[in-house]
């Protein structure tokens, strides 16, 4: 068990630092531009959805949800960063309450 | 071993080791993968190189490429991969020794707090129909397959989704 994971420890942190170490030339081409571009936004667009939408990895519409809609609100209205968050919060943590 | 999904992966299958590790490592992939979008961000060499890499997570790479410019990328970076470091490792401790003391964070909403940053950070990026096609695609592919695969996955096709638009749409 300790050799599993100190190999796997191993393993992801190597995995990290050759992340980091691709040399400038390939980050240079047109298309792994566009790429990096567009990472960000599946990236951050799966995160929402899933930690939106699933709860334990299954398909749930929870508090959340109504969470989620606040901040999308709070975003439209151009709202500060903390005030999103704060807003968010408040609306699942009320949800949750009042269910 | 700092990455969620992985320790939670190498937890679950504890009763086989071997799979536990190779799954760990599986999802340790897209760490790799935020690293290539880091590294022009975070201009690192060396020793600081080292341990930025170990600081490379979702959230402090969501913090690093949400920002307008590099240095507040930096900024993010380092801030958000301490703050984390620090606290992920505390409470994990703290759960070790028995989390029973502890009331229920979802009470007051902590679990809505991650996904309202990411739509904060993520709307200023969809300007022009290619990224509202590509976010639309990757959490509808992150959704779909999410009950089915292990945790990190989905995010792994979500990145996939970008990279194939990213190869398709010459500009």
């Amino acid at each position: 068990m300790w050799a599993a994971i100190l190999g796997a420890s191993l393993g992801c942190y190597l995995l990290k630092v050759a992340g980091l170490s691709v040399p400038g030339r390939i980050l240079a081409d047109p298309r792994v531009e566009r790429i990096g571009g567009l990472l960000p936004v599946a990236l951050l667009s799966a995160f929402i959805a899933m930690q939106t939408f699933t709860v334990d990895d299954q398909l749930e519409l929870s508090a959340r949800v109504v969470g989620a809609g606040v901040a999308v609100f709070a975003v439209w209205r151009r709202a500060p960063f903390l005030v999103v968050i704060l807003a968010a919060m408040g609306a699942t943590a009320l949800v949750r309450a009042l269910a | 071993m700092f990455t969620g999904a992985s320790q939670f992966a190498l937890v679950s299958v504890a009763d086989n080791p071997v799979a536990g590790a190779a799954s760990a490592i599986m999802l340790g992939t897209r760490n790799a993968m935020y690293g290539l979008r880091l590294t022009s961000i975070l201009r690192v060499r060396g020793a600081r190189k080292a341990v930025a890499a170990q600081l490379v997570i979702d959230e402090s790479t969501a913090m690093a490429i949400g920002q307008s410019n590099d240095d507040d990328g930096r900024v993010g970076f380092w801030a958000t991969g301490i703050a984390v470091f620090v606290f992920w490792n505390l409470a994990t401790l703290i759960g070790a020794l028995g989390a029973d003391a502890i009331g229920n964070p979802e009470d007051f909403g902590l679990d809505a707090a991650a996904p309202a940053a990411f739509i904060a950070l993520l709307a200023p990026r969809l300007r022009g129909r290619e990224p509202w096609v590509v976010a639309i695609a990757a959490g509808v592919v992150a959704l779909m397959v999410t009950p089915f695969v292990p945790d990190g996955v989905p995010i792994l096709l979500a990145a996939v989704v970008a990279v194939v638009a990213g190869l398709r749409s010459p500009r």
